[in-house]
């Protein structure tokens, strides 16, 4: 690297590989579009490109980070580059924003760092981690009752026009006996009993999967529920999960996801992948698989 | 990018085709895995590990920005239970940093049970407004055709009162071309 680029420049690290065909990075573009580049260093891969200390020093990184628009652009074009990677060769994916001074320290990182990436590369080599994502819809949270009318989330009006006279379980909303409020509470009571029953079996439903589902995965990682309307479904979030996967195994994995959605009524399942390995890095947070070591 | 390889039957707003929309992966499941995951080295440009950190539990109760993340579709924490305890609480945790922000984020969240808080004060408001709409019903001795207005009001008092919350942090992000970082982080390392 020369003098001049140096002092305003300098080299993002998306990921780290082992036996990578550069070719496979031809075209790709990276973070702020700049194009990626494969530096080898001891036996290994290091997936860069030149970034500007102007949108990636210490300061500017602290602000973008916190620009939605930015951080959207910038883990895209990390997850390509990261992407393109991992589905010719092993690949670590490095942590958003890992950057350096300039070559030279890259290639130092790898040689420091050699063990460990050997380590983590070992174990994913000929594996990939699948995402699997279980919603349960309206008809398996609201109990028993399908003449009850759908209520997607936990507060939403009542259902009015049976309060003001239709009659769907026998309970006459408008009473004589009875004041209308009470008949009214009382079948809200046991809405909210099937609803909580609904509730418990659909957390079993959702433990049943995740069993059933580990089986044939070398590890899993929970991720944290994603927002109905941000994953485009109405149904409700029970079940979000990595699997690390062996390749020869994601035909199984999938049948198996395809049978447990048509299996369970009103629980839909979303498989996504192959993604890189990202919930696979940090060994002390992923779960292996009984009887298999990670 | 990654393939949505598969999709149940039950998927009503995708289709099972490769591409998204937006060209790449759903940026709920992008964003979960590529902050705060993936090798940890020590950079030359010192992004603190605790700002990707905070950054993601930001990301979660939307400290950063509302208004854009809900115009990107992001808000998970009126929705996801373990959050929604009520946008009130969410506020809370935002103007008052650390601790409970610390909290929302360490429950797991990975297995969730549908429920809501606070549904016997809700039973009673609910209770109070049918009474009134009966009454009303009643006295004017014949048959609605437009129920669920009365009912519907407090869940819309409630959702105006979630959109109100909102933090300056990313509208104040500035164009920082004045500052050049490049200099300190070079001699530094």
């Amino acid at each position: 690297m020369t003098d001049d680029t140096a002092v305003d420049t300098a080299v993002y690290l998306y990921g780290v590989a082992r036996g990578l065909d550069p070719a496979v990075l031809e075209g790709a573009e990276g973070v702020a579009g700049a194009p990626v580049r494969a530096l080898d260093a001891a036996g290994l891969t290091a997936l860069i490109s030149t970034v500007r200390l102007e949108e990636f020093g210490e300061r500017a990184l602290r602000e973008r980070l916190e620009d939605l628009d930015w951080l959207e652009a910038t883990a895209r074009a990390h997850h390509e580059v990261v992407d393109r990677a991992a589905r010719a060769a092993p690949t670590a994916p490095v942590r958003i924003a890992t950057i350096y001074r300039d070559e030279e320290r890259v290639g130092q990182v790898l040689a420091e760092d050699r063990e460990r990436f050997a380590l983590v590369l070992d174990r994913i080599r000929g594996r990939s981690e699948w995402g699997v994502k279980a919603y349960a819809y309206a008809e398996a949270l609201q109990g028993d009752d399908p003449a009850e009318p759908a209520e997607p989330a936990p507060p939403s009006p009542p259902a009015a026009p049976d309060a003001a006279g239709g009659s769907t379980g026998g309970e006459s909303a408008g009473g004589g006996a009875e004041g209308a409020g009470t008949a009214y509470l009382r079948r809200r009571q046991s809405q909210r009993r099937r609803r909580e029953d609904a509730g418990r079996r659909v957390t079993a439903q959702a433990q049943e999967i995740h069993a059933e589902l580990g089986d044939h995965a070398v590890a899993s990682r929970q991720h944290p529920a994603q927002d109905p309307r941000l994953s485009g479904h109405d149904g409700t979030q029970i079940l979000n999960v990595a699997y690390l996967l062996d390749d020869e195994r994601v035909e199984a994995f999938a049948d198996a996801a395809r049978r447990i959605d048509a299996r369970l009524p009103g629980i839909g399942i979303e498989l996504t992948g192959p993604w890189p390995p990202y919930s696979f890095i940090d060994t002390d947070e992923t779960t292996p698989a009984a009887g298999r070591p990670a | 990018m990654s393939d949505i390889s598969w999709t149940g039957g039950r998927s009503p707003a995708r289709s099972v085709s490769g591409q998204q929309p937006q060209g790449g992966a759903n940026l709920a499941d992008l964003l979960e895995r590529i902050l705060d995951k993936g090798i940890v080295i020590v950079g030359d440009i010192r992004v603190n590990l605790l700002d990707i950190e905070l950054l993601t539990i930001k990301l979660r109760l939307l400290v950063a920005s509302v208004d854009r993340a809900k115009e990107m579709g992001i808000d998970w924490w009126e929705h996801d239970p373990s959050l929604s305890s009520g946008a009130r609480k969410n506020q809370a945790a935002a103007d008052g940093g650390g601790a409970a922000a610390v909290q929302a984020e360490a429950e797991p969240a990975g297995l969730t049970a549908p429920d809501g808080h606070g549904e016997h004060d809700e039973l009673l408001r609910e209770n109070r407004l049918l009474r009134e709409r009966l009454a009303a019903l009643e006295a004017a001795a014949e048959p609605g055709d437009d129920p669920p207005a009365a009912p519907a009001e407090p869940a819309a008092a409630r959702k105006t009162a979630a959109r109100t919350k909102k933090t300056s942090k990313a509208s104040e992000a500035s164009d920082e071309r004045d500052a050049p970082d490049g200099p300190a982080d070079r001699g530094r390392a």
